[in-house]
């Protein structure tokens, strides 16, 4: 028997990292919130690596820090060791990662989740969802009725989850949890289009069974920073990881056996993604490579179990164990949890709006893997997004969209419902054509005031970030004014770097001009240097050196923020406008884009095609 | 919000009275001060709206033509931008060069419909307007896929995607590099790169070289026949063309007006221009004349020098000899039949190329037509290597080289890779704008085409 379990103002479908920050954000701006997980056991589970951050992936941390999101405090709390990635290849593509606790992580989020005002987390399987009146129902497995204002799908991979090992196989979610078998149904009656996507993880081995007498060990950085602004003191470096190689043996166990991967025999039907290849994906595709790094990482300080990065597969458990033992310090390794495929309903993103609200049901939100991403931090930017927008519609006000010039989150988000995703999408820093604007380093700058607007942002942390930035202008200042006297010393240090000297006084900024120089290699002629958060330094000295670039980006910008600006009717029907060509009417069509910026980046939509549209549209508002 | 200045010709293009060079954004009129030079020493910027200015458009310190430069301010113009019109001698060829200089000066080539376009942003056209404009960008739109198609087959096509794939292999090698800082990806040396933005430098150059060469052997090059008088100028004007259009006398100063013939020497089509000898004169008509010549010797494509081998060198010859020091040029000694009496060891000295003939016998005749064809650049001239065949194409391949020629400073001034990326993905921009794909796709499409990458 159904029964009337409760009303709420939003619904949040999973408690992954794009369910959290979708839950905590609703909860914060004021709306009753309930977070529903298949398994209390499992909310913020990091089933894959055990780590957040990385290239771009760092970034994406930094801002949904900055817009007033969980994920970057959190990796502070659990962080196991911290590796600035790319020091020395530019401030651009400069990307923080955190080996983490993966258990604490989960214990840490679902405590925040628990203590948090107007939320209320659930341990409930959704298996229907439809409309009534101008409400959604969203029924659980125990019959329950939630009635809800907004609802945000983030499924992860539990939707319709399979797993596959060799020729085993069989319906589960990620970690042995089981799946959600029956919402894909309800939502392909309600007629979202979901597709089937695949993603793996590598063995975990026990740490006794290792040999690490001659693997190459990976240290953390010194001192370690953090994601959070709101982070203080952040502690030591804990753990180490080390660093091992496939050989000959590996490649010859894998190819003798590539039969009985399910990836090759055509049992899986989900499209993997190409950047997160299984081990026998990587050996055949790239047949010359006589060997594949993989890196082992601990999961825990209360647990022996050590990640393989990079060794993921679907082959059968006995070949997993051969071919593991013929890796240098693996000889007798010990395996904890095999490595599988998994495979999972999700959704054409195309189908949804920048504010990851699906088009055609008001009120539907989706985040994660659910919309076709891979990876925690792409989840939790995009949980964040829908969470804000599912709260802003609740209560009335205007959503919150960011656009590709203000962040990676932006990026990720257009990149999603402009063109899709045919395989698992991840974030990348050659997917922003803005990158020397969109650094990890100022991501404050970008977004804190966007998440003071909405809500997110306390006063205390609203009042540090505008000191910093008063300290910055100080500072910017201070460098203008500054001359150094043509010293011995000053030269020294010229021509320690390989840099032209000077014979006359000159002002700090223009030695920070020269790439040569920054304010580590002229800390010594520096004298009066304030004694403030080096981040700030960082940035300044990243402005100065880049200026050029950056004013040209930010040229670019504006040029694509004013097409951004002409919004397009959603109900268009672009087959009858005079003057695009075929293929700019098919796309156009089908994704429906929101302006004339987001047309003018669908492929296929050629610069004067975007002329015809603005006239079009320019034709059309004069008559109404 | 500031909208990039644009440019275009916005008369018909072909032979006509004046054309008409249009340059639209807020910078309009700054870009048009880089090469418009008001006779009154004014500059543009110091006009009211409506106002218009005589003078010469220049480029690297050459006049290139006499024009009127009209000046609109916004919102007062077609656009509702700032606007200059540069009015300058019609034909393709002036037009043309005055676009290109523009161009070069910071506007960038206007899209199809793009002054239009911004009109509308602006609020300056009626409905009415609008309906007949789409339908003139619709046709457009479609020639210009058909010719797209075409393209896709053709040589040139394949010398752009040469060029192109080179970069996009480096620049995915680039993003490898930095998105995946933990797999032994290759290290992506200072050199490869170096190497790489070099290569598609020079490609790009080959490819501007030629379309000059392509456009000399197109639409023919403006040949200016210098000298003093009655050396033998319009003799070698009616040897060139085989008629008597010239008056030529013994007197002189017999002619006063530049007049116009196109010959075929080779494979070159040559404008010729008859000038004034190049002499003092009280003469007041004369006098115009001369200083015509003169002005012509430094708008021209190039300059024949003609020289009496049988006088001693005056005056005028010396500095005739200057005058052509930086002009594609070639010294003509003529007479060569008479007694010598001409130093010609100065002239070998001071000029580059030289040809005797003798106008009255035809001999010397095929040395000039090879000496010609080196100078254009149209003996090694080869259509079948592919050519820019438009104005547009030519602008792409500019705006990648001029991208590329940062990406080699940002180099060699030691910037960090990432700065040096950016660089190389506009080069590439400029190149995919003719094929209309997207950067940032193919780029992610080549790192995993090409390194094995991912946990």
């Amino acid at each position: 028997m159904d029964y009337f379990a409760g009303e709420y103002d939003v619904g949040v479908i999973g408690a992954g990292h794009a369910g959290i920050e979708a839950g905590l954000a609703s909860a914060r701006l004021g709306c009753k919130t309930a977070v529903f997980t298949i398994n209390m056991d499992a909310v913020g589970n990091c089933p894959c690596n055990p780590s957040i951050g990385g290239t771009a992936k760092g970034h994406l941390v930094r801002e949904i820090d900055a817009l007033g999101g969980e994920m970057g405090k959190t990796a502070d709390q659990c962080f196991l060791q911290m590796r600035m990635l790319n020091r020395g290849k530019g401030p651009a593509v400069h990307s923080l990662r955190a080996q983490i606790d993966r258990r604490k992580y989960s214990d840490v989020m679902k405590h925040k989740l628990e203590l948090q005002d107007n939320l209320h987390l659930r341990q409930a399987e959704i298996v229907d969802i439809y409309p009534q009146d101008d409400f959604w129902i969203l029924k659980s497995r125990m019959n329950g009725l939630y009635r809800v204002k907004a609802v945000v799908i983030a499924t992860g991979t539990y939707l319709g989850g399979r797993i596959f090992v060799g020729e085993v196989s069989y319906e589960s979610g990620p970690d042995g949890m089981f799946p959600a078998t029956f919402l894909g149904k309800s939502l392909k009656k309600l007629g979202l289009p979901l597709r089937r996507f695949k993603t793996g993880t590598p063995a975990r081995v026990l740490k006794s069974s290792i040999d690490y007498s001659e693997l190459e060990v990976q240290k953390g950085d010194e001192p370690p920073v953090p994601f959070s602004y709101d982070t203080e003191d952040l502690g030591e470096n804990k753990v180490d990881c080390f660093i091992s190689w496939t050989n000959d043996n590996t490649k010859k166990i894998i190819l003798d056996n590539i039969h009985r991967s399910p990836l090759y025999s055509g049992k899986i039907e989900g499209v993997g993604p190409r950047y997160c290849p299984s081990l026998e994906d990587k050996i055949v595709r790239f047949k010359d490579k006589p060997r594949h790094q993989l890196f082992i990482e601990p999961c825990g300080l209360n647990t022996e179990e050590m990640y393989l990065q990079g060794m993921s597969s679907s082959l059968p458990e006995e070949v997993q164990l051969k071919f593991y033992h013929t890796i240098k310090g693996l000889e007798n390794a010990v395996i904890m949890r095999p490595a599988y495929a998994i495979e999972y309903d999700c959704v054409d993103p195309i189908a949804m709006n920048a504010t990851l609200e699906f088009k055609d049901f008001p009120g539907l939100y989706g985040a994660g893997q659910f919309n076709g991403s891979s990876g925690y931090e792409e989840a939790a930017a995009q949980g964040l997004v829908a969470g804000i927008n599912a709260a802003l519609k609740v209560l009335g006000k205007e959503p919150m969209i960011l656009d590709r010039a203000g962040s990676y989150i932006g990026t990720l988000i257009d990149d999603l419902v402009t063109k899709g995703a045919n395989e698992p999408y991840r974030m990348m820093t050659s997917r922003s054509e803005y990158r020397l604007i969109l650094r990890q380093d100022n991501a404050d700058e970008r977004l804190t005031s966007i998440g003071r607007k909405i809500g997110l942002i306390s006063d205390k942390r609203w009042g540090k970030f505008l000191n910093k930035q008063e300290l910055k202008k100080q500072e910017i200042n201070r460098l203008k004014k500054t001359v150094i006297p043509p010293t011995d010393e000053l030269n020294k240090i010229l021509v320690s770097r390989e840099t032209s000297e000077v014979t006359t006084g000159v002002r700090l900024i223009d030695l920070m001009k020269r790439p040569q120089l920054g304010y580590e290699s002229l800390k010594t002629v520096d004298k009066e240097r304030p004694n403030i958060d080096p981040n700030i330094f960082e940035q300044v000295e990243v402005e100065i050196k880049y200026e050029g670039y950056i004013s040209k980006q930010l040229h670019q910008v504006e040029q694509m923020r004013k097409l951004e600006s002409k919004k397009l009717p959603s109900d268009a029907d672009y087959s009858e406008i005079k003057g695009l060509r075929l293929e700019a009417r098919e796309k156009l069509n089908k994704i429906k884009p929101v302006s004339v910026g987001q047309a003018s980046r669908i492929s296929g939509v050629s610069p004067a095609d975007v002329s015809v549209l603005l006239i079009w549209l320019a034709q059309k508002n004069g008559r109404e | 919000m500031k909208n990039p200045p644009i440019a275009a010709i916005s008369t018909a293009q072909g032979q006509g009275g004046i054309g008409v060079i249009r340059i639209s954004g807020e910078e309009a009129v700054t870009v048009a001060d880089r090469v418009f030079v008001c006779a009154s020493g004014k500059r543009l910027a110091d006009l009211k709206g409506y106002n218009a200015a005589f003078g010469y458009v220049e480029k690297n310190g050459e006049k290139i033509d006499e024009a009127i430069a009209l000046v609109f301010l916004a919102p007062h113009s077609y656009t509702g931008e700032n606007v200059v019109e540069i009015s300058c001698h019609g034909g393709l060829f002036i037009t043309k060069e005055v676009l290109r200089t523009v161009i070069e000066a910071g506007a960038k080539p206007a899209q199809a419909g793009e002054f239009t376009k911004r009109a509308f942003l602006n609020g300056k056209i009626d409905l009415a307007e609008a309906e007949s404009v789409m339908d003139i960008i619709g046709a457009k739109n479609t020639a210009a896929a058909r010719a797209a198609l075409v393209n896709k087959e053709g040589i040139l096509s394949k010398k752009i995607n040469g060029i192109k794939e080179e970069l996009i292999d480096k620049a995915a090698h680039l993003a490898a590099w930095a998105d995946y800082p933990e797999e032994d990806i290759p290290e992506i040396s200072y050199n490869q790169l170096m190497e790489a933005v070099e290569h598609g430098l020079n490609e790009l150059n080959s490819l501007l070289d030629g379309y000059d060469a392509g456009q000399v052997i197109k639409e023919g090059i403006d040949t200016v026949i210098a000298g003093k008088p009655n050396v033998g100028k319009s003799t070698l004007m009616n040897l060139l063309t085989g008629t008597q259009k010239s008056i030529v006398t013994e007197i002189p100063g017999t002619t006063r007006d530049i007049i116009e013939e196109t010959v075929t020497l080779g494979n070159v089509v040559l404008r010729l221009s008859d000038t004034a000898g190049i002499r003092n004169t009280d003469n007041k008509v004369e006098k115009i004349g001369v200083e015509k010549a003169i002005q012509r010797l430094k708008t021209c494509g190039l300059v024949l020098a003609v020289f009496d081998s049988s006088m001693p060198l005056e005056k005028e010859d010396y500095k005739l000899i200057e005058d052509i020091k930086n002009v594609p040029s070639v010294a003509v000694i003529n007479k060569s039949d008479l007694e010598k009496k001409i130093d010609s060891d100065y002239i070998e000295k001071n000029t580059e190329n030289v040809v005797y003939i003798s106008a009255g016998n035809a001999s010397g005749l095929q040395e000039l037509e090879s000496v010609i064809e080196k100078i254009t650049g149209t003996n090694s001239f080869d259509p079948s290597q592919g050519v820019l065949s438009n104005e547009r194409q030519r602008n792409s391949a500019f705006l990648a080289k001029k991208a590329l020629e940062e990406a080699k400073n940002a180099l060699e001034i030691g910037m960090t890779f990432d700065a040096v990326t950016i660089s190389i993905e506009e080069a590439i921009s400029e190149l995919l704008e003719l094929t209309g794909e997207n950067v940032s796709d193919e780029i992610v499409d080549k790192v995993f085409h090409n390194f094995c990458v991912g946990k």
